[in-house]
């Protein structure tokens, strides 16, 4: 930290671009085809960019660590301020797109602030939904993968049939399952809980197929049971693989939580965006789509965060 | 005293994958007599079944014929009285220095009574303040180590040494071979050693056996007369390492000899 004017220059950027932002938010007038807010949502949104970044200052005029942190990421969120403002633009003050699929920024924000209530409830639906199929997934996942990793016999009779099954796109399930189960609660609960199943049953076997062999001898010239020795050696031998298991069920999860909420559910984020684009509200579209990004974009952050902690021992594989 | 080893007449047939293929018999009738508290090593040409031999003394593999009895006990399974250093550390990555070591205690549910042992043989093999490391911030000497302690800690009568030094530089290697010798010294245990070393074997054994190649028998048994603690750069040395090669290349239809001059 030698050039102390290229530091202040480069925390002044993301303040600029603001400023440019206010300038062209009252200075350029509006169209007039959007519809008015009661609010000016869209600077209230860029205000809390830089409230973030300030606190960021301020912590770091004592943590050193900090403000190098916020010093690197100063162009970054004014390249998210200058490209927010360019949509602003051109939503608002032009009619270079139609106004139809291309709501203003303050409309979209403005939607999600006004019906948060409401939003909040569809995505705590989802995630109930999502949370109870990862779950089952996960787990019936783990046992499968774990008695066909670790049991010869077991792998010989039921490695064909997960091959067969597995691969199936969980979307191709959805008329049988929404048929033959009592209700579409459980039907969609099945669904996610199937697409969480296949990764982490096939990532936690071939975990468990690749460990070194010389790890169970060692075990077993220690004294270990086989118990011990699946408990104590093969689950922890296999967690750098089972965690990416989890992982790639995890994305496929939100695909199906996506397809199930659109097809006869009557409530969820995925339900919202499906009704939103029914009823030609393309601001709820994409608030909804705002929202479902934030929400995978956090549990995924969750689910590193977790395999940090378990896997200290590990270096990093894949960086999130 | 315990820790006596009595091998009796010793098959073993591996089963040939390839059905049109002959099964290949490592071990032709081996028997062979250890007394407590000796250092033997284990030479001969490459693959001709000393690791075998080892590991089935270890309870890892079972003989096709004959026996192998530790204290007059027909060896069947892995126990608590033999412990087995593997070719290179094989720690469990996922444990700390500490837990690799403790893993056999708690595996054998005696952690509780034994956990003093374990401070023990960190210290004996040098690696406090290591303790909650995990083996990747290790070298590969002190790798070495710790695997040693976790063989050592459950008071075996016998250890079984497979190529433990094979992957360490020379003067790990030199340092290593020192720390082995104080600690059979100190615990009285007999302990059986495979390496490629002629060396090595000479510098540390009591006895040297010189394996046959494949169906392998014993071929001779070279029982080396030098005090202890002995010199590494010795005359006599070479009297030993030339009875040795001389059997070595004895042993017959030798392609290739592995072992270090």
């Amino acid at each position: 930290m030698k050039n102390k004017l290229g530091i202040l220059i480069r925390l002044l950027l993301p303040y600029i671009a603001i400023g440019i932002s206010v300038l062209v938010y009252y200075g350029v007038s509006d169209t007039g085809k959007q519809k008015k807010m009661d609010h000016p949502y869209y600077l209230y949104f860029i205000g809390l960019i830089g409230l973030y970044i300030l606190i960021g200052i301020i912590i770091g005029l004592f943590k050193k660590e900090r403000l190098k942190k916020v010093v690197y990421k100063a162009p970054f969120y004014t390249g998210v301020i200058v490209f927010l403002l360019l949509l602003n633009f051109v939503t608002s003050k032009t009619l270079w797109l139609p106004i139809l699929y291309f709501p203003s920024l303050d409309r979209i924000i403005g939607l999600i602030v006004e019906q948060r209530v409401f939003l909040f409830n569809n995505i705590v639906d989802s995630l109930k939904l999502l949370i109870t199929g990862f779950l089952w997934g996960a787990s019936v996942g783990f046992l499968t993968g774990l008695a066909l990793g670790y049991f010869k016999k077991v792998g010989y009779w039921l490695n064909p049939v997960t091959k067969a099954i597995g691969p199936i796109p969980t979307t191709a399930w959805i008329p049988l399952a929404l048929s033959t189960f009592p209700t579409t609660h459980s039907a969609n609960v099945f669904l996610i809980a199937f697409a969480v199943w296949f990764p982490v049953t096939l990532m936690t076997s071939s975990g468990i197929q690749s460990i070194n062999n010389v790890n169970f001898e060692v075990s077993r010239t220690l004294g270990a049971s086989t118990f011990y020795q699946i408990v104590h050696v093969a689950i922890p031998a296999a967690m750098p693989s089972i965690f990416l298991g989890a992982f790639y069920g995890t994305v496929s999860s939100f695909a199906t939580l996506m397809a199930v909420e659109m097809n006869g559910n009557s409530s969820g984020i995925g339900w919202y965006i499906n009704w939103q684009k029914s009823v030609m509200m393309y601001d709820g579209v994409y608030a909804g789509l705002i929202l479902i990004a934030a929400i995978c974009s956090l549990t995924l952050t969750l689910l590193f965060k977790v395999r940090d902690k378990v896997l200290v021992w590990q270096k990093g594989v894949i960086k999130w | 005293m315990v820790g006596e080893l009595k091998i009796d007449n010793v098959h073993k047939r591996f089963k040939n994958t390839d059905p049109y293929k002959d099964d290949v018999i490592a071990l032709g009738g081996l028997s062979l007599d250890i007394k407590p508290g000796s250092f033997v090593s284990l030479i001969g040409p490459s693959g001709c079944g000393k690791s075998t031999l080892l590991r089935i003394i270890g309870g890892l593999d079972k003989a096709t014929e004959g026996h192998v009895y530790i204290d007059g006990n027909d060896i069947k399974k892995p126990g608590s009285d033999r412990g087995f250093a593997f070719q290179g550390s094989n720690l469990f990555p996922w444990l700390t220095v500490e837990k690799n070591i403790a893993f056999g205690l708690k595996a054998r549910g005696i952690y509780k009574d034994h956990q003093k042992d374990v401070d023990e043989y960190i210290k004996l093999v040098g690696l406090e303040g290591f303790e909650k490391s995990y083996p990747h911030q290790l070298s590969g000497g002190m790798q070495q180590r710790a695997s040693l302690a976790r063989a050592l800690v459950g008071h075996p009568a016998v250890l079984l040494l497979d190529e433990p030094l094979g992957a360490l530089d020379a003067f790990t290697r030199m340092n290593l071979q020192d720390e082995i010798l104080e600690i059979w010294k100190k615990h009285n245990m007999t302990m059986i050693m495979v390496t490629h070393d002629v060396d090595e074997a000479i510098y540390m054994s009591d006895q040297v056996v010189v394996m046959s190649a494949r169906p392998s028998k014993v071929e001779e048994i070279i029982d080396i007369d030098l005090p202890r603690p002995r010199a590494r750069a010795q005359d006599t040395f070479g009297v030993y390492r030339t009875k040795i090669l001389d059997v070595l290349n004895l042993g017959g239809k030798i392609d290739e000899i592995e072992y270090y001059l």
